[in-house]
């Protein structure tokens, strides 16, 4: 058992860049949880993952990881901890076996049986340079690595995109079995939200550097929703209940932030459920409120 | 045990869940004390939240449906099924009631009602 709560705490962080500022964001991914970290690409997502990591320096704010400061413990807590770029880290003329060798001198928890047990899942050549492996193959590559030397914490930053359907799916899996005891966590940065809208147990929407939102995937879904009226109805809806509203010629779509509520209220108005990409639309919209 | 999830039917995925296991428990095919799947097992198998499981099994544990014991497991709990056909009875009454008002606003007779409901049994 580890005798923390959240596999990841952040706290009022703020990154200052050249017209970029990561703004006192906050969010925790409490232990056994995935967390889908979602946003447009430039909303912050790497920034946040390279302030964790501790790759790049915050001007403010406190981070923690497996309950560790992240600064003062980074050396313990890098032990402990996986992490998936979306581009490979290693240099093209090794091949699987070499890495091996790499990783067993980097981790102490290294696992040679459960890395070529992976190997052997994912089909992979041992000995063939990594610089001619395919897109998939690299990425399943960094996936064994990283699951192979008993990590708590996996943070993957955009590890799923630019995969086929097919081996998105398989790598899902994986993580789903890699986190069958309850005692791993996982943060997962994507802009493909199908992935998340599955397996994800808990969502944070970042936005300009800001967080719209954060909490139980399956909650935040149930409380948004889509009405659809028309333009005159669209007078008798009162703002709060709006988080924006897209118009065009012949209706308009509402996202509204009480589903419940809103379906007695506008009983007259249909109102379709909410995906978590309608919901980052909308959102990312909120401040002109009516879009098209 | 099968489960089917079917992500366009606007039914939250938790409550499908918790509804198929009901109906398996009330027609026997899950017996009393009966172990489900762990809630981590069946988010696996399903690529679904674990947190969905858990709502699903939180609802079903509720409802009086199943039992869980911390670091043991789920289990299908005793039915009292004399208690369950009683309400199932009302809530047919309760139906019939709503189709013979209906049907006396239209000017349907009971005999007609009667030959309805034969119909829709799909018997003579």
């Amino acid at each position: 058992m580890n005798d923390y709560e959240n596999a990841i705490e952040i706290n009022g962080v703020t990154k200052k860049y050249d017209g970029f500022t990561l703004d006192n964001i906050s969010f925790d991914v409490p232990k056994g949880c995935i967390m889908g970290f979602i946003g447009q690409n430039g909303a912050g997502k790497t920034t946040t993952i390279r302030s964790l990591l501790h790759i790049t320096d915050i001007n403010s704010g406190e981070i923690r990881l497996l309950g560790l400061d992240h600064i003062k413990d980074e050396t313990a807590i890098k032990k402990r901890i996986a992490v998936v770029f979306d581009e490979l880290p290693f240099h093209d003329v090794f091949n699987a076996k070499d890495m091996a060798k790499i990783f067993e001198g980097m981790y102490p928890e290294w696992d040679n049986a459960a890395y070529m047990q992976y190997i052997e899942r994912f089909q992979l050549p041992l000995k063939k340079k990594i610089g001619q492996f395919s897109k998939g193959m690299k990425m399943k590559l960094q996936i064994a690595c990283a699951l192979s030397h008993n990590a708590e914490l996996l943070v993957m930053d955009e590890a799923t995109t630019g995969l086929d359907p097919v081996v998105r799916d398989e790598i899902l899996h994986i993580f789903m079995e890699y986190l069958q005891n309850g005692e791993r966590s996982i943060l997962m940065s994507s802009h493909i939200t199908s992935d998340l809208e599955k397996i994800a147990d808990m969502v944070t929407f970042i936005d300009k550097g800001k967080i719209l939102l954060t909490g139980y995937k399956d909650e935040i879904i149930e409380q948004h929703g889509i009405l659809k009226c028309d333009q005159e109805k669209l007078q008798d809806i009162d703002s709060e209940d709006i988080v924006s509203i897209r118009t065009n010629n012949f209706g308009a779509e509402v996202m509204v932030n009480d589903h419940e509520n809103a379906s007695y209220k506008y009983s007259d108005c249909v109102i379709d459920p909410a995906s978590l990409d309608d919901i980052m639309l909308y959102y990312v919209h909120r401040d002109t409120k009516e879009w098209s | 045990m099968n489960i089917n999830i079917s992500n366009s039917s606007g039914e939250p995925i938790y409550l499908q869940i918790a509804n198929q296991i009901k109906t398996m428990i009330l027609e026997g095919k899950l017996k009393e004390g009966e172990a489900l799947p762990s809630m981590r097992i069946l988010a696996t198998e399903l690529r679904i939240s674990f947190m969905t499981t858990k709502r699903a099994y939180e609802e079903l544990e509720r409802d009086g449906f199943i039992e869980s014991y911390t670091g043991k497991g789920s289990f299908v709990k005793a039915q009292n099924l004399e208690l369950y056909r009683e309400e199932q009875i009302k809530r047919i009454e309760a139906l019939l009631m709503e189709a013979s008002d209906t049907a006396q606003k239209a000017g349907v007779t009971m005999e007609e009602l009667h030959e309805l409901l034969d119909l829709v049994n799909g018997g003579e």
